[in-house]
């Protein structure tokens, strides 16, 4: 392959509680982009204009997200004006796609450095902030067999058998291993968030309770019944017809948290890396995207996991480590059933958003850094990064180490 | 205990807090305040059975704002950071008690002191007009930091809440009950705690709107339509006021919109991290020493000889009654002093006194002047063409034309008919005052009084002292311009004095810049990007482009007189140009620089583009702002070196107030100072080298960089 999409570098924001005390409220997302273009400059001692272009993902692009958040926060971090920039929206997976975008540009040969990622401030732009078709076009909304995630992942949950002890445990394993990672230093992407005056705002992830126990999570009302019994369980029953009864087994404990977030990856040719001296970390060895049944939803990540492999002519076992996004326990858990993986060893070692929250535009982009800095600290080479996506849809990126 | 402020509960429960600092006629905000109003909160917090809170006055203003001394220290954003939110938080205890808490408003409550008002939830304030309300901290370079940003947003909208914020716009008590900002109004003391009282009799319990679940920011959220198109156009234009150089209206609009779209709290956390940028960064030093310190000091009589009692002058005549003359009548009339305004002829005094009554006609027409008040200013001139006339006055100001013979008669026929202990004062504005005094019979009582162009507008006067003029002189001289309420700078006679002198090298310079070829426009961009008021070229038509021609022949002359040869610079060189080759005068003559059209705006003459063949390699603007302004820091330090002008303070105020010198920057000395010595010497040396000796550092400079030492 003559233009190999090499991975420079990865940098995060700390992930700040997505509510009004979030530490991250008072941060406007484009100051959180901004704070992570000059943390890529100064890091990479990067010239700016040599950048072609930057792609941030961002699930709700009104209000301070609005208006084209990429090319407005490089400019606001005095990056070169040469650089343009364009955000993109695919839901839960966008800043995946923002770091895919900028790998197939680069093999494409049309550009040779690119910056992929996202942010999403779900304190100040809350979801829902959008609106969309099924707001506004009811046909629509009964056409696309519209439901909100949370109940697809209770119908996942259901038609997969799984109990509400499983979810919960698979989410006390989320909490364990972030914290450890947050704590043991491992999240090397992480690039504390300061206000103008240098004083630190956010310096770690916040949102990970490394102490709750399965009694505490118990306790937890469960959060989909209500709008389940408005009437989309009654959507995913009609579509379902084999499933009897919706059982509400997701709450906040063993579903993603909402929080406050932003991510951006550096990716180029091997050549203008070279000729820059970036170092190349990873290089981007395939991707892939699929469309499922839209009210389940959220079984995207193994048909668009599989689509990679395919393409980049491995198999599973060629796989260090997985990244699957944890927007609800149930999603992981059903990603293993259908990859045929029997135990965790390699799965979202370092926990995931379940502990760590879940900032929309950017956690594909966030996985991605996750990713290459714990290959690198483990010393293995590859990995593969897939989300499941609203509106049925999932996907997928196999990075190895170079 | 503190002392600062007492804690007084009456048999209802009511409790007063009254601040009367101790040794002061004002309360202020320091951090003796804050402790002890953090100490009155925790009390009211602990005490039982206390059914409500008056903040009161002992003194005869509320509060009169912030005591700069310790702000103006604050070097480091973690520890005001801290301090701030240490005020912010006995704020914030006092309003969430859930009792009435009241603001008794006996006077001025301006910056800090108002910001203490709005932490409480019932504004009661005496209908004085003279009681002033606001937060004038932008003035200063500073964000009202104690939470007056985040309360005023919330109270007013974040529209109407904008030209009190990043303008300091002050208001009365009755403009305030208008807009909402005071609840109610009282008569006099007695009936402002009445009614204080009454209230919390009425609200047993109390909170902010702010703190309760149904809250809605006035005239909408940052994210509403309706306020949305204002929010994008703000920035735009701060900045055409601005051009960037000063951060706090900046900072104040970020922290307005910024915390509209969060919680109180956080809001009042965004408005204390702007502070912390704002308070310890440069323009805000700058603008504290320049507008707070030196200013008092100068008011305070920096400059004036010691030893001497203070002066009244009662009665001053004004020889011309033109464009100078009778601004100089009208600005003494209006301080109370009589006034004896005479010219060649009847006539021509009349004209003069008929231009003030416009002057005054129009204050009363805008509501600014009460007709009375008018009636009686123009009562107190008399318009005359005798000189006769000018009997018993004790200050005779002349402001006939440049002309040393015609000066030389007018003074000789006021020196006979005036006071003969009175003080005799040339508003000269080039000829060197000592030479002047050659004409006087009383030398010593002859001094330059320097004023500047609309007088009624322009603050600063320059004193010049000429070689004879003694002490009561000036002492005289410089209670009459404090009396008529202007800002006296203290200058030694030297040609141009020291605001001519230095404010010239500003229009050389940018004729320098022009002379080498540099775009025209851009030339004037610098200057105003520069923080000038206006750019080079506009000021050079402006002063007339003949007048600076003639002064330098005469310059020329006088220096060949003396043996000497004066080397013509470029800037020199284009205005003998302008005038001779080309014809252009100036503003006055309706073509300079620019052309000055009957219809519509002035406009760069098309043939200035062409004076000179473009430069083949463009200079930056941020050097053509060094050039312009490194210049007149140089000339001034020159003046000082040559005795010129003494006082740190009125070389900084006078260069402001005189000749509009980017206040952003302090002053031509404090500009200095904010550069930092070393890094200005070494940059000077730099453009000396490029461009001429006119940007080599003085020794004195060079010294004062190497010893680590500062203009104070």
């Amino acid at each position: 392959m003559s233009n190999e999409a090499i991975i420079f570098d990865a940098v995060r924001t700390p992930r700040g509680r997505g509510r009004k005390d979030g530490a991250l409220n008072e941060v406007p997302p484009i100051e959180l982009l901004a704070t992570l273009f000059r943390a890529l400059r100064e890091r990479n001692k990067l010239s700016t204009g040599e950048v072609d272009d930057v792609i941030a993902g961002c699930v709700m692009p009104v209000g301070d997200q609005g208006a084209d958040i990429a090319r407005s926060a490089l400019l606001y971090a005095g990056w070169d004006q040469s650089v343009p920039g364009f955000q993109i929206n695919r839901f839960c997976a966008s800043g995946l796609e923002a770091v895919t975008l900028a790998a197939e540009k680069v093999r494409s040969g049309w550009s040779d450095l690119v910056v992929g990622g996202g942010v999403e401030s779900m304190s100040r732009v809350p979801m829902m902030s959008d609106g969309g078709p099924y707001v506004g076009q009811p046909l629509a909304n009964l056409d696309i067999n519209l439901v909100p995630q949370g109940v697809a992942a209770d119908l996942l949950a259901t038609i997969e058998g799984f109990s509400r002890e499983t979810l919960d445990e698979f989410s006390i394993r989320s909490q364990r291993l972030a914290g450890k990672a947050r704590d043991s230093g491992w999240f090397t992407s992480v690039v504390p968030v300061k206000d103008r005056n240098g004083m630190m705002i956010l310096e770690k992830d916040e949102a990970i309770r490394p102490d709750v126990d399965m009694a505490a999570l118990a306790k937890l009302k469960v959060s989909f019944q209500q709008m389940a019994e408005f009437g989309f369980g009654a959507v995913c029953l009609q579509n379902w017809p084999e499933v009897e009864k919706i059982r509400y087994l997701h709450t906040p404990g063993n579903s993603s948290g909402i929080v406050d977030g932003a991510a951006l990856v550096l990716v180029g040719s091997a050549a203008k890396g070279k000729s820059l001296g970036l170092k190349a970390r990873a290089r981007v060895v395939s991707a892939a995207v699929v469309g499922v049944e839209p009210s389940l939803m959220l079984h995207g990540p193994a048909p668009a996991s599989r689509q990679a492999l395919k393409k980049a002519g491995m198999q599973l076992s060629d796989i260090d480590l997985i990244e699957c996004n944890e927007a609800f326990a149930a999603v992981p858990l059903r990603f293993m059933r259908d990859m045929g993986i029997d135990d965790m060893d390699t799965l979202n070692v370092n926990g995931g958003a379940i502990a760590l929250g879940h900032p929309l535009g950017a956690t594909g982009a966030m996985l991605v850094g996750q990713a290459i800095d714990e290959l690198e600290r483990r010393g293995k080479s590859t990995a593969l990064i897939t989300l499941c996506v609203g509106l049925g849809m999932g996907q997928a990126l196999i990075i190895e180490r170079v | 205990m503190s002392e600062e402020m007492r804690y007084e509960k009456d048999g209802e429960g009511i409790v007063t807090i009254i601040m009367d600092m101790p040794g002061r006629s004002v309360n202020v905000i320091n951090v003796e305040f804050g402790d002890a109003f953090g100490e009155m909160v925790d009390r009211v917090a602990l005490d039982t059975g206390v059914k409500g809170v008056i903040i009161a006055s002992a003194k005869k203003t509320f509060v009169a704002g912030a005591e700069l001394d310790f702000l103006y220290k604050m070097e480091k954003p973690e520890e005001t950071f801290a301090l701030v939110q240490l005020m912010k938080a006995r704020q914030r205890k006092l309003e969430k008690l859930g009792i009435p808490v009241v603001a008794a408003i006996n006077g001025t409550a301006l910056g800090g002191g108002w910001e203490v008002a709005l932490a409480t939830h019932h504004r009661v304030a005496i209908d004085d007009p003279r009681i002033k309300l606001g937060l004038p901290e932008v003035t200063l370079g500073l964000l009202p930091g104690d939470g007056g940003v985040t309360r005023m947003t919330r109270m007013l909208g974040l529209q109407a809440a904008f030209p009190f914020l990043t303008e300091g716009k002050q208001i009365n008590p009755k403009e305030a009950k208008e807009i909402g900002l005071v609840d109610e109004l009282a008569t006099d003391a007695a009936d402002m705690m009445a009614k204080a009282r009454a209230w919390i009799k009425a609200n047993p319990s109390s909170s902010q709107s702010w703190d309760r679940d149904d809250f809605r920011l006035p005239g909408g959220a940052p994210s509403s339509p309706k306020v949305a198109p204002a929010l994008m156009v703000a920035p735009a234009m701060i900045r055409k006021k601005t051009q960037r150089n000063y951060p706090a209206p900046e900072c104040i609009a970020a922290a307005m919109v910024e915390g509209a779209a969060v919680d109180f709290d956080t809001a009042l956390r965004i408005e204390s991290r702007y502070f912390s940028t704002i308070a310890t960064g440069k323009v805000a030093k700058n603008m504290m020493s320049a507008f707070w310190f030196q200013l008092n000091a100068i008011k305070a009589g920096g400059s004036r000889p010691i030893g001497i009692a203070p002066t009244e002058t009662k009665k001053i005549g004004v020889l011309g009654a033109g464009l100078m003359g009778h601004g100089i009548a009208y600005v003494t009339a209006v301080s109370g002093i009589e006034v004896v305004l005479k010219d060649m002829t009847q006539e021509k005094a009349d004209a003069g006194k008929a231009a003030i009554a416009e002057l005054v006609g129009k204050r009363v027409t805008q509501g600014k002047m009460a007709r009375a008040d008018a009636d009686a200013i123009l009562e107190r001139i008399t318009a005359t063409g005798e000189a006769k006339d000018l009997a018993g006055c004790d200050l005779v100001v002349e402001a006939v034309f440049e002309d040393r013979d015609l000066k030389a008669k007018v003074t000789k026929e006021a020196e006979a008919a005036m006071d003969q202990s009175g003080v005799f004062a040339s508003n000269t504005s080039t000829l060197p005052i000592t030479g002047l005094a050659l004409a006087s019979s009383r030398p010593e009582k002859f001094i330059g009084l320097h004023f500047f162009s609309p007088v009624h507008r322009m603050d600063l006067v320059e004193i010049i002292v000429g070689k004879k003029t003694d002490e009561a002189t000036l002492a005289k001289a410089f209670d009459f311009v404090m009396k008529i309420g202007k800002t006296p700078i203290v200058v030694n006679d030297s040609r141009g004095f020291y605001t001519s002198r230095v404010f010239g090298t500003y229009v050389l310079e940018g004729l320098a810049l022009l002379s080498e070829g540099q775009n025209a426009q851009a030339v004037e961009s610098a200057g105003l990007k520069a923080g000038m008021p206006m750019g080079p070229l506009e000021v050079g038509d402006m002063v007339g482009i003949s007048l600076m021609h003639h002064i330098t022949e005469q310059t020329v002359k006088d220096m060949e007189a003396l043996g000497q040869k004066y080397d013509l610079g470029p800037g020199e060189l284009l205005a003998g140009r302008m005038v001779k080759e080309k014809g252009r005068n100036g503003k006055s003559a309706g073509a300079g620089f620019y052309d000055y059209p009957k219809e519509g705006g002035k406009s760069l003459w098309p043939e200035t583009y062409k004076l000179f063949p473009p430069a083949e390699v463009k200079i930056p603007q941020s050097e053509m702002i060094d050039r312009l302004l490194f210049l007149q820091a140089l000339e001034t330090v020159r003046c000082r070196d040559e005795g010129v002008i003494k006082a740190v303070a009125d070389a900084n105020l006078g260069s402001i107030l005189g000749w509009g010198f980017a206040p952003w920057a302090g002053g031509t000395l404090q500009y200095i100072n904010s550069y930092g010595l070393k890094a200005f010497v070494a940059r000077s040396k730099e453009l000396a080298a490029k461009y001429g000796p006119r940007f080599d550092p003085p020794a004195s400079l060079v010294t004062m960089a190497e010893t680590g030492k500062e203009f104070h």
